[in-house]
């Protein structure tokens, strides 16, 4: 049966007036997942749009002619380990031990943007041999996915960048440990899309 | 320094296009100056536009709809008139440049600034308040949905005066929209447009999703919610799962013309077919958005004004979601003539037919709720009656367009465009004023007006039938749509025709307009005192009207179906709270409108090239953003005092006896009188 306005007592007695308190906490982390899955379908749509494109080289280099496995191993690398790094952050924050976890995030950084300058370093030598997205349907396809990647990434630098700066001045609290658990979900979905990246455009490319 | 942009962009020598603007800005004066005069800026400030309310946020969304409702619908019967006077080889006064785009801003105007904003209007107003929430998950984010739909309002409504808008269709299919053909800086107006507000609508979508799923009154299960905040549910399911396919195809069209990409061209390996693979990807979904919502309007009038309750709630909401899921796997019927092949199109083609038993389910639905009921026939369920027999014909329309042999046929002719309006117009459209006029009193407080409602009525049902009707017939007989002119002399008449079909439809719309002013000026007379004007089944009629700030004093607890009509059932619908508590609410802010403003900025800067200023905006939105952020705004505590006194202003209007004790333990229970 419905009973809209309950005995007060009995509903509110254990509380402090807060009888809508939703946990702020969780509810954001769960929306910031939910916007995360459409991040996930942007990613999709790129994704078939390199797929549709991959073949389509108009006369310029495949590939097979401009991917350097050994090197973008070490991309992979530099990214997997941030992976890494940002659970020890994350582990430390749950001990509270504020120190920790802003040197664990700062070697995530510097692991970030180790993987973000090897892409750009990889950029700039595809455009300076003319192999630039202007060159062909493959190589914008190829671009523009790697390159949504990269300014992900980049915004993530920045996330933790000012994550650091917040933590540093306000200590751990309720809402930085929210932000870290999305910032969290952030770097891994990141890592996950970058592994799609791996096997689908440098794996399958230089088959 | 200013990039591509200098006076040449303003077009002085277009007579048609000086007058709109020089009215837009007499207008936009008159506005500054009367909100200036009678002293209102600081509570439209605090009030209104740094609100995160959702109710005001609500409104604030279906004002801009109105207004752009205004705007498509001038372009609209600029369109009709100049066909009829361009047929059988006149020339009309609208040359092709100028023709071109205004059918490309009819479309994009309508369904995204419009039609979107509409059902996000009432989304706003209506969901919360039927789960029994005081606010959405985000209210900030709220906020900035709002105000990033508001920059793309402004960027397209600045193309009419600085520059051009898009001449593609609304569409923008490539090769045409790609640089190459469209040098201009229309069809860039047209993806940073689309961009921003789209943006927009997917956190709108992320926070209702998150809304309903963490917000839902204590003990209400996810199939009690009632049929509106699931069709609205669905809808945030499809924009959640089809939006980001908008951006990343806009963004890929972006890259071709602003970096020489070649993802969408017709040359180096550029593929044009998958621009309309994507587009309409998102496309097809997109009118399903607009539609579900509209569905879950009706069935809330329908149940509500034969005071049964809805037939079949459950099959309604699975049918909800066989639609959401059908809806995904139709876009290719929007092009069976590409050429994928028998076996593609045959498969797209079923599919597209599978929708309409679902749809079926739900028209049944509403008939049995209808049966044995004691209908009331106000304005909404007028609005109702219409859609059922018109969205009927719409859809069997379109089971016969999803037959690829007849589409073949009937490709791009205006047999497509008349079935796309029979369904829009008959099917969202009714429904969103359906439930403007149905939701109207819980917002402002007094009822609308049911003359002028029922007089808009029959002009917009019969303006729709003399309009579009012949547009069928036109189809049939070979017309194209996106013509500016015509030589062949047995379609004159039929536009004739058509053409005074939108002049009914323009007096329907003034009928509506006027039906506003009357409701205002005569408000007093049409007050709702009890919050329930319609003897409502749902939550949002337990609440005053309109709700105060934080929806209800106490959450409803263990709301069923129709917790409303239970609890009226039950004695407890009006029963006085022992006492009350402190609320928690969240803060005003601006930080939205801030934010808004500088993406239109930016938009405009990416627009004109004006590379130094798009880039000092765009740092400007984060720098917005981080530092809002950084102030961590944890809101305040509503005191138990307040909560009592606007609580005791409420009892005292539904003649309830002196407000309740603030801290007292008695709990009365008191029938109402």
């Amino acid at each position: 049966m419905s009973n809209l306005v309950m005995n007060a007592d009995a509903a509110h007695g254990h509380d402090h007036g807060h009888d809508d308190h939703h946990d702020a906490g969780p509810m954001t982390v769960f929306g910031f997942w939910l916007y995360l899955m459409t991040d996930c379908i942007l990613f999709a749509s790129l994704f078939a749009a390199y797929a549709v494109l991959s073949n389509n080289f108009a006369g310029g280099p495949s590939g097979h002619d401009i991917f350097e496995l050994d090197y973008v191993l070490g991309e992979t690398a530099l990214l997997l380990f941030s992976s890494i790094t940002f659970g020890f952050s994350m582990l430390a924050m749950y001990k509270g031990k504020k120190n920790a976890v802003l040197a664990w995030l700062a070697i995530t950084f510097l692991f970030g943007l180790g993987f973000i300058g090897m892409e750009v370093n990889e950029f700039h030598h595809l455009i300076a041999e003319g192999f630039g997205p202007q060159r062909s349907g493959f190589l914008s396809g190829f671009f523009t996915l790697v390159g949504t990647h990269g300014l992900h990434v980049t915004s993530g630098l920045i996330w933790m960048g000012v994550m650091m700066y917040q933590i540093n001045k306000n200590g751990l609290s309720a809402t930085t440990n929210t932000r870290m658990s999305c910032l969290s979900l952030f770097w891994h979905f990141l890592d996950v899309v970058w592994i799609c990246v791996f096997t689908v455009v440098y794996l399958m490319g230089t088959l | 320094m200013f990039g591509k942009l200098s006076l040449d962009a303003i077009p002085f020598h277009e007579p048609i296009v000086m007058v709109t603007i020089a009215m837009i800005a007499l207008g936009g004066l008159a506005v500054v100056g009367a909100i200036t005069y009678f002293r209102k800026w600081s509570y439209l400030w605090t009030e209104w536009l740094t609100s995160v309310d959702h109710k005001k946020i609500g409104v604030m969304y279906i004002v801009v709809a109105m207004i752009m409702l205004l705007r498509g619908f001038a372009d609209a019967i600029m369109m009709r008139s100049q066909l009829a006077l361009a047929s059988g080889g006149g020339e009309g006064y609208l040359p092709p440049e100028h023709y071109d785009q205004i059918f490309t801003a009819h479309g994009v105007i309508m369904i995204i600034f419009m039609a979107m904003p509409f059902f996000t209007g009432l989304m706003n107003i209506v969901v919360p308040l039927q789960i029994g929430a005081r606010d959405v998950a985000f209210p900030f984010l709220n906020s900035l949905s709002f105000w990033l739909l508001v920059s793309g309002v402004v960027l397209i409504n600045l193309s009419l005066g600085v520059g051009e808008f898009a001449k593609t269709g609304w569409v923008a299919y490539p090769p045409l929209s790609e640089l190459g053909y469209s040098p201009g800086v229309g069809v860039d107006y047209y993806i940073w447009a689309l961009q921003l507000s789209g943006l927009g609508t997917t956190l709108t979508g992320v926070n209702f999703l998150a809304t309903v799923l963490k917000m839902r009154a204590p003990g209400m299960k996810l199939m009690d919610m009632p049929i509106f905040t699931w069709t609205c549910s669905w809808a945030n399911v499809l924009i959640v799962a089809s939006f980001p396919i908008l951006t990343a195809t806009l963004a890929l069209l972006t890259v071709d013309r602003y970096l020489g990409f070649h993802i969408f061209t017709n040359e180096l390996g550029g593929n044009p077919m998958m621009y309309v693979n994507l587009f309409w990807a998102w496309g097809h979904p997109e009118v399903y958005i607009l539609i579900l919502p509209a569905f879950g309007v009706f069935s809330e009038v329908i149940s509500t004004f034969t005071g049964k309750a809805l037939f079949g709630h459950k099959s309604m909401v699975y049918a909800s979601g066989a639609i959401s899921v059908l809806g995904f796997v139709v876009w290719l019927h929007h092009f069976f003539t590409m050429g994928s092949g028998a076996s593609v199109n045959a498969f797209f083609g079923l599919a597209t037919m599978l929708i309409s038993i679902p749809t079926g389910v739900k028209l049944f639905n509403w008939l049995f709720t209808i049966y044995q009921g004691r209908l009331r026939f106000t304005a909404p369920v007028m609005w109702t009656l219409g859609f059922m027999i018109t969205f009927s014909i719409g859809g069997m329309t379109g089971v016969l367009l999803a037959v690829p042999g007849a589409d073949f046929v009937l490709h791009n002719s205006l047999f497509v465009i008349a079935h796309f309006h029979n369904v829009i117009i008959g099917g969202a459209v009714f429904g969103y004023i359906a439930g403007f006029a149905f939701w109207f009193p819980k917002a402002f407080g007094f009822k609308l007006n049911e003359k002028w409602g029922k007089a808009a009525f029959w002009f917009w049902i019969s303006g729709f039938y003399v309009a579009f009707m012949p547009l069928y017939a036109l189809g049939f007989m070979g017309m194209t749509r996106r013509l500016n002119s015509s030589t062949n002399p047995e379609w004159t008449p039929y536009l004739y025709v058509a053409l005074a079909g939108a002049v009914l439809i323009l007096f329907g719309i003034a009928c509506q307009l006027i039906q506003i002013y009357v409701s205002i000026r005569d408000r007093k007379d049409n007050l709702d005192v009890t919050g329930d004007p319609w003897n409502g089944h749902t939550l949002e009629w337990s609440t005053s009207s309109p709700p105060p700030f934080y929806n209800f004093a106490h959450l409803p607890q263990n709301a069923g179906l129709d917790a409303f009509t239970a609890a009226k059932r039950n004695g407890s619908a009006y029963k006085v709270p022992g006492r009350y508590t402190a609320i928690h609410m969240p803060h005003n802010t601006a930080t939205g409108l801030w934010m808004g403003l500088l993406l239109t900025v930016f938009g405009f800067a990416m627009i004109w090239h004006i590379w130094w200023l798009a880039g000092a905006s765009l740092v400007g939105t984060i720098a917005v953003f981080v530092a809002h952020a950084a102030r961590d705004d944890q809101g305040y505590m509503v005191p138990a005092e307040e909560v009592a006194r606007i609580e005791g202003e409420r009892l005292k209007a539904l003649g309830l006896a002196p407000a309740a004790p603030v801290h007292g333990a008695r709990v009365e229970q008191l029938e109402r009188v």
